[in-house]
C-alpha cells in the first residue's frame, strides 16, 4: 500500500484519431520526453507525429537470424563430418548444399524468437502492474477511445500548464492517473 | 507542410471503381470491440455443443487408434508392401497442406498490403496450428517405434552419440515441420497481444481478468509499444513467408529426391506449394461460411471477402491444373519409359478412379468460379470449398499410393487397401482439429480486433470519420 497516491501523470481523452494525432503534433513541439500516445489499433503516421526514430527491432531479428544460420551449419558439420561420420550415398560428409535445409530453417526460427523477444525487450513487457491500467476511464483505450499521458517525472511537466496545453489541444477530458 | 498536406482535397473516384469498404454497413470501432468480444463473453450457444460433442468423441477415437497402434504395431494398418506410405504420409501432406493457407493469408497477403486479410487472418492462423498439430501426429507415430522419436533430433543420446544424418530429405523435414509449427505459434501470439488486452479491459469476473491480463502482458495500447510491435509483426511475415514456402518445398523432396516414377521430379516443390495454398484456401472458406452466420460476423467477413478467396482459390487451383498437364507431357517428353508407364497407369491404371476424383475437384470445379454468381453463392462455395478439399486428399493419394503399388519389377506390385485402423484414426484428426478449433473460437477473439479497426475510415486520421477536417472523401 502506497503511503501516499502520488500523480503519476494526465491523461487526456480524445475521441477521433486526427484529434490525438493534432494534440501528439502540439505535445512533441512544446518539447516533451515522458509522454505517450495510447491507440486501439496503431496509427499511421502516429510515429512522426511523436517525434520517434525507427524501431530497433530489426537488429535483433537480425541476430537471431544469423546466429541460427551458424549454428545449424557448425552443428551439421560437427555432427556428420567429425563427430559421428557415416558414408551415405558416395556422398561427401559435409556439403554445405545438404545442410542448407535445416539451417535455412533454424535461420527463421531463431531470427523469429529474435524479433519477438527483442519487440517484448525494447518495450519492457510483459509488465503486470502499470498505473494506466488501475485507471477506470483507461480501460477504453482497447476500445475506441485515443488517450495522451504525459508524466510527472517529465522536466517539463506541470500541473497547471501541461494541463493547459492539453486542453488547448482539443481533449474534452482531462484526468490525473494515480501511481 | 503539413498544414499543405492536410488542405489536400481529394478527388472521390467514379461510382464504378469504388471498391466496397472492408467492414460493411460502416461499423465504427466500439461495434467491432463489442461484436467479436460477444462470441467470446456471451452465453455458449447451442449450435458449438451440437458441434463440440461429436468432436470431442472423435478426438477420444483418436487417442483409442493412436494407442492400438503404438501397441500392437504398425501391422494394424493397411500400409505393407509395396505401398509402404500408405494413409499416414497421405493425412500428413494433406493436413499440413491446409495450414499454408493460414500462412499465406497471415504472412504473404500481409506483404503485399492485402487489407482485407485481417478479417480472416486470426482463424486462418489458427486453423494452420491445428492443421500442422495433426500432421504431426503422423510422422511420429508412422516411424513403428514412438519412444525413439527423440533420435530425430539432435540430442546427444547413450550410443556414441549417434547423431542425425543430415543429408536426408527426411530430416529437412523434422526441422522444417517443428520450425513451421513454432514460429506460426509465436506469429498467432503476436497478433493476439493487443486482443487479449481488449478482452481483459472489458472482462466482469476477476478470473478472466487475471488470465486474459496474463496473457496480454501487460498490453497498453501505448503507440511507443505499438512502433516496435508493427515492427516485429513486419519482420515475422517476412520470415514467415519463405518459411511457408520452404516447408511445402521440404516435404515435396521427402517424394522427388528418390528415384521413384511419378515422385523424382524437379516440378514437385512449386506444384505442392500451389496445392497446399489451394487445400488451404478451400478449408478457409469450408470454415468462415458457417462461422460468419453463426457468430453474426457479415460485416466483418463480407461478401468481398468470399469473392476474394475464391478468386485465390481458382488461381492456386489453376496452377496446380497446369502442373498436373506438365507432369504428363514431361512423362512423355523425357522418353523415359517407367516414367511414362507410371503416368498412363495414373490415368488408366486399377486406381483410376482416384485420379479422376482428383481432376474433377481439383481442375474442373474450382473453375466455376470463374462466374461472379456462383462467387456470391455461399452454399455453392462451401460446396465447391469441400470438393477442393476432397480433391487435395485425392491427389496426395495418387502420388503416394498409385506411384508405389507398380514398381520396376512386376512382380512387386500390388493393390493397397485402408484397414479401420486407418480410416478411424483420420476421423479421429478431424476431432482433434474441431476440438482445438471450437475452443479457440470460443476463448479467443476469432478476429484480429485490433487489425480491422485500423482498415475501417474511422480509424484513418486522414478521413472525415476519422476527424480530419479536409482531405479523403465521405
Amino acid at each position: 500500500m502506497p503511503e501516499t497516491s502520488k500523480a503519476y501523470g494526465i491523461l487526456a481523452e480524445f475521441d477521433a484519431p486526427a484529434e490525438v494525432m493534432h494534440a501528439a503534433e502540439k505535445v512533441r513541439d512544446a518539447g516533451f520526453t515522458r509522454w505517450d500516445v495510447y491507440t486501439p489499433y496503431p496509427v499511421h503516421g502516429m510515429d512522426e507525429a511523436m517525434g520517434m526514430k525507427n524501431s530497433k527491432v530489426g537488429w535483433f531479428a537480425f541476430l537471431g537470424g544469423t546466429s541460427g544460420y551458424t549454428l545449424g551449419m557448425l552443428m551439421i558439420w560437427f555432427m556428420n563430418a567429425i563427430d559421428y561420420p557415416i558414408i551415405v550415398g558416395g556422398k561427401p560428409m559435409f556439403s554445405p548444399f545438404a545442410a542448407f535445409p535445416p539451417s535455412y530453417e533454424l535461420t527463421i526460427l531463431l531470427g523469429a524468437f529474435g524479433s519477438l523477444f527483442g519487440m517484448l525487450f525494447l518495450n519492457r513487457l510483459p509488465r503486470l502492474h502499470h498505473p494506466l491500467l488501475r485507471h477506470k476511464r483507461f480501460s477504453l483505450v482497447t476500445h475506441d477511445k485515443f488517450f495522451i499521458v504525459i508524466e510527472t517525472a517529465d522536466p517539463k511537466y506541470s500541473a497547471t500548464e501541461t494541463r493547459g496545453l492539453l486542453e488547448a489541444a482539443g481533449s474534452k477530458r482531462i484526468e490525473t492517473v494515480e501511481e | 507542410m503539413a498544414e499543405a498536406l492536410t488542405q489536400l482535397k481529394l478527388q472521390a473516384p467514379p461510382v464504378e471503381l469504388e471498391r466496397e469498404p472492408l467492414v460493411a454497413n460502416q461499423r465504427n470501432l466500439a461495434w467491432l470491440s463489442d461484436r467479436v468480444a460477444a462470441i467470446v463473453e456471451g452465453k455458449t450457444p447451442l449450435w458449438w455443443w451440437i458441434a463440440f460433442v461429436p468432436s470431442s468423441i472423435a478426438l477420444c477415437m483418436l487417442g483409442a487408434m493412436l494407442l492400438y497402434q503404438i501397441s500392437v504395431g504398425i501391422g494394424v494398418w493397411g500400409n505393407n508392401h509395396p505401398v509402404m506410405w500408405g494413409w499416414d504420409i497421405i493425412n500428413f501432406v494433406w493436413w499440413i497442406g491446409i495450414g499454408h493457407a493460414g500462412t499465406l493469408i497471415s504472412a504473404i497477403l500481409f506483404l503485399l498490403r492485402q487489407r482485407w486479410r485481417t478479417a480472416v487472418n486470426r482463424a486462418a492462423e489458427a486453423m494452420t496450428i491445428f492443421a500442422v498439430m495433426c500432421a504431426g501426429i503422423y510422422p511420429a507415430v508412422h516411424v513403428g517405434r514412438v519412444w525413439f522419436d527423440w533420435w530425430l533430433f539432435p540430442f546427444p543420446n547413450a550410443n556414441g552419440p549417434i547423431w542425425p544424418q543430415f543429408r536426408s530429405p527426411l530430416m529437412w523435414d523434422v526441422f522444417a515441420v517443428s520450425t513451421y509449427f513454432t514460429v506460426s505459434v509465436l506469429f498467432w501470439y503476436v497478433g493476439l497481444i493487443p486482443d487479449l488486452a481488449v478482452v481483459r479491459d472489458r472482462a466482469k469476473t476477476r478470473l478472466r481478468k487475471f488470465l486474459y491480463g496474463l496473457f496480454a502482458l501487460g498490453w497498453t495500447g501505448s503507440n511507443r509499444h505499438w512502433s516496435n510491435y508493427e515492427k516485429a509483426y513486419l519482420i515475422l511475415a517476412g520470415l514467415s513467408t519463405p518459411l511457408v514456402l520452404s516447408v511445402h518445398s521440404i516435404v515435396s523432396l521427402d517424394f522427388s529426391v528418390s528415384q521413384l516414377p511419378g515422385w523424382h521430379t524437379t516440378i514437385f516443390p512449386p506444384y505442392f506449394v500451389a496445392g497446399a495454398i489451394f487445400s488451404g484456401f478451400g478449408m478457409v472458406l469450408s470454415l468462415l461460411i458457417p462461422l460468419r452466420k453463426w457468430c453474426k460476423l457479415e460485416d466483418v467477413i463480407t461478401m468481398r471477402h468470399i469473392d476474394l478467396m475464391c478468386k485465390v482459390t481458382l488461381a492456386t487451383g489453376s496452377i496446380v491444373g497446369y502442373a498436373y498437364g506438365m507432369e504428363f507431357f514431361i512423362a512423355w517428353y523425357s522418353g523415359n519409359p517407367y516414367e511414362r508407364f507410371a503416368f498412363i497407369n495414373r490415368a488408366m491404371g486399377p486406381y483410376m478412379w482416384g485420379y479422376w476424383t482428383m481432376i474433377i475437384c481439383n481442375v474442373v470445379v474450382p473453375q466455376f468460379f470463374w462466374s461472379k454468381r456462383i462467387r456470391n453463392n455461399l452454399v455453392i462455395v462451401f460446396i465447391i470449398s469441400i470438393l477442393v478439399n476432397v480433391g487435395m486428399w485425392f491427389e496426395r493419394f495418387v502420388i503416394i499410393v498409385i506411384s508405389l503399388h507398380r514398381e520396376f519389377l512386376p512382380g512387386n506390385w500390388g493393390y493397397f487397401r485402408p484397414t479401420w485402423v486407418d480410416i478411424c484414426t483420420y476421423l479421429g484428426t478431424f476431432g482433434l482439429f474441431f476440438t482445438c478449433f471450437l475452443l479457440f473460437m470460443r476463448f479467443l477473439p476469432m478476429i484480429a480486433v485490433s487489425e480491422v479497426k485500423g482498415v475501417t475510415p474511422q480509424a484513418d486520421p486522414h478521413h472525415p470519420l476519422g476527424g480530419a477536417k479536409a482531405g479523403g472523401h465521405p
